[in-house]
């Protein structure tokens, strides 16, 4: 029998207090703009001008959250912000399974059918997402504008799936490779072809992957505000676009418990992504290791 | 069953050639081994035989048809990976099936088939579970499982045991040659082991740098390598080597010692004054009031015999004992070498003489 010796190692160190405080003071740093948000959507204007940023409503007031969503202003039309929704929703949903769609198929062509200068291809894609999104815009309105894609759901979805390239394909390019080449032997002596090797094998290994992917885009869809301003057309405005208009629209008073509700009901679609999928989003980055 | 056969086929990957003008034939329901250390090339030829590298030139024809151009899945074969390459997000017997199910088999014919290959390797109550539900041992039993289903006519084993442990390999090993009795079918199996090679092959291929060395029966191989490479990396407990020449009179000469070749069918004649090597497997030596002497060194117990080591000529040299031989670290013993057992090899080059 062997007796320890020594003192028992201490649970609470210094180091943990740090730690712990670290951590504290920056989930309020992060967490405070949001609290300012929902108290003061829910004051009353009275209670916003007395000016008590942090104080807690008088009275919960969802007053704001209806004007928000229904009739806010923007310029001439005061119908909220409810079409924006809807806007981004129908460029998010094509924009979301074309682009993830593409980048799986580049990412599982280039580790398991390794085309001629893929690599080159590959590095040339990388290099291309670290251009800043400005330079390309001009160009692209100009080749629109002679396709006739300005100003359509069809040229906005197109744009977000160019941008979402490199990033979606780095991210299944990865996966994929991560994968032993055997398996695509396997499926390759019992004769199944790129489709059908890739339909049935390979993309159902990628269910992790493509969880990681559809946050990733959905909240930089959703968030995009640029792209839509310029590409979507006045038909297809984001709901970003929209709760900039409404906020910048003053007639009379700033209406501050208005502009907070359809900021927040702006941000409900990322934050709703990430309260129900942060599990699964830490368990797709960590699923590198897919054995057979 | 199909015959194999290669035709000056060459290998390339960039500028590098990995395999050289080389030429194979396997008959019809051999059971046929390529045995080598790593990098020696015996998978890429597998691979070029099951289509999935392709050759810079010369045929491949299986069942005397030529298949150089054609996909694996139109060369009438099937394949087991080391690594099992089983489909993870599907079941034994999606995983079984999937090969007929792309080739558009009628169900019925399909379902048939999977039972009859999962009775055939006993495992027919593992058939709803996915791959990661099993063993190692089972996992590789599925993968040859999904090869018998194809009804191939050739079946590739791509060192189908090297990750399983010592006792899995050697059941497995049994069950393989079991299926070869019954299928019948051709078999080209590849791997570093040598057991596995003597126990399974009708016919081995030691391959070494992308060139075959010896082409012939695991009693071949073993009792008669044709050079120094083969002599050592088949065997276990490995052959000893003692370097020497030959003497005036056409035996072997080494210090003090010498050897009688009388015995020794010379493959070419060597002159006398040739540096060689003499080889001997620990089992042939024996033990003879007569012989040369020498004073053991070391003993290894093995259980069901026991190695003892001395040296002759500055050279290790092991024998191989009974277990129960009451034998200690400084005992004088006498031994010879008969003969008929040597191998002689050339020093210069390896060849066997």
């Amino acid at each position: 029998m062997i007796t320890p010796y020594g003192r028992r190692p201490r649970r609470l160190t210094p180091q943990r207090i740090g730690l712990y405080a670290f951590l504290l003071i920056t989930a309020a740093f992060f967490l405070t703009p949001l609290y300012v948000m929902v108290v003061t959507s829910l004051k009353t204007m009275p209670e916003i001008r007395a000016g008590n940023l942090l104080g807690l409503p008088a009275s919960l007031n969802f007053e704001a959250w209806g004007n928000a969503r229904s009739r806010a202003c923007t310029g001439l039309s005061c119908n909220g912000i409810q079409l924006g929704f809807w806007n981004s929703v129908r460029i998010l949903i094509p924009s979301l399974v074309v682009s993830i769609g593409v980048g799986a198929v580049t990412g599982y062509t280039l580790s398991f059918w390794r085309p001629r200068g893929g690599t080159l291809l590959f590095g040339l894609l990388i290099a291309i997402a670290f251009v800043p999104y400005q330079v390309f815009i001009y160009p692209l309105v100009r080749i629109y504008s002679q396709v006739g894609l300005n100003n359509s759901l069809a040229g906005i979805v197109l744009v977000h799936t160019m941008f979402g390239l490199p990033t979606m394909t780095l991210l299944f390019r990865n996966h994929f490779a991560a994968l032993p080449i055997e398996l695509s032997k396997a499926a390759r002596v019992d004769g199944a072809g790129f489709w059908r090797s890739f339909g049935e094998i390979m993309l159902p290994m990628a269910v992790p992957i493509i969880v990681v992917a559809m946050i990733l885009q959905v909240t930089g869809i959703w968030n995009d505000f640029i792209l839509g301003l310029v590409f979507a057309g006045r038909e297809n405005l984001p709901m970003t676009v929209q709760l900039n208009n409404i906020v910048n629209t003053t007639t009379g008073e700033r209406t501050y418990d208005v502009d907070m509700a359809a900021t927040l009901l702006t941000a409900l679609v990322p934050l709703a992504v990430y309260f129900i999928s942060g599990r699964w989003f830490v368990r797709g980055i960590a699923a590198g290791a897919v054995k057979g | 069953m199909s015959n194999v056969s290669l035709r000056d086929v060459e290998i390339r990957y960039g500028a590098s050639q990995v395999l050289d003008r080389l030429d194979l034939d396997i008959g019809a329901g051999e059971f046929f081994v390529l045995l080598g250390p790593s990098g020696c090339g015996k998978s890429t030829l597998l691979n070029a035989i099951a289509g999935l590298t392709e050759v810079a030139s010369g045929t491949i024809s299986i069942g005397g048809r030529n298949v150089t151009w054609e996909e694996p899945k139109d060369r009438g074969i099937a394949m087991v990976f080391q690594s099992y390459a089983l489909y993870p997000t599907m079941s034994v017997r999606g995983n079984m099936s999937f090969g007929l199910r792309v080739a558009g088999m009628a169900k019925a014919e399909i379902a048939a088939r999977v039972e009859k290959a999962a009775g055939l390797l006993r495992m027919t109550e593992l058939l709803d579970r996915k791959p990661s539900q099993l063993s190692g041992g089972q996992r590789q039993r599925v993968a040859i499982g999904r090869a018998l289903v194809r009804d191939a006519g050739v079946f590739l084993f791509d060192e189908p045991l090297s990750s399983l442990d010592a006792q899995l390999r050697a059941e497995l090993r049994v069950e393989i040659k079991h299926l070869h009795h019954r299928l019948g079918a051709t078999m080209i199996y590849v791997t570093h082991d040598q057991i596995e090679a003597l126990t399974l092959a009708d016919r081995i291929a030691v391959m070494r740098d992308r060139k075959i060395q010896q082409l012939g029966t695991p009693q071949d191989v073993y009792q008669r390598p044709a050079n120094r490479f083969v002599a050592t990396f088949v065997g276990s407990p490995a052959m000893s080597f003692v370097k020497g020449r030959i003497g005036e009179d056409g035996s072997f000469v080494a210090g003090d010692i010498r050897v009688d070749l009388s015995a020794y069918a010379f493959a070419t004649r060597p002159v006398p004054g040739q540096p060689v090597e003499l080889g001997i497997r620990p089992e042939h030596v024996a033990r003879a009031e007569t012989g040369l002497a020498g004073v053991i060194e070391m003993v290894e117990p093995m259980g069901a015999d026991l190695l003892a080591w001395t040296r002759l000529a500055e050279a290790p040299v092991s024998i191989r004992l009974a277990a129960e031989t009451r034998i200690a670290v400084g005992d004088r013993v006498r031994i010879e070498l008969p003969g008929r057992h040597l191998s002689l090899f050339d020093l210069a080059s390896g060849a066997r003489l």
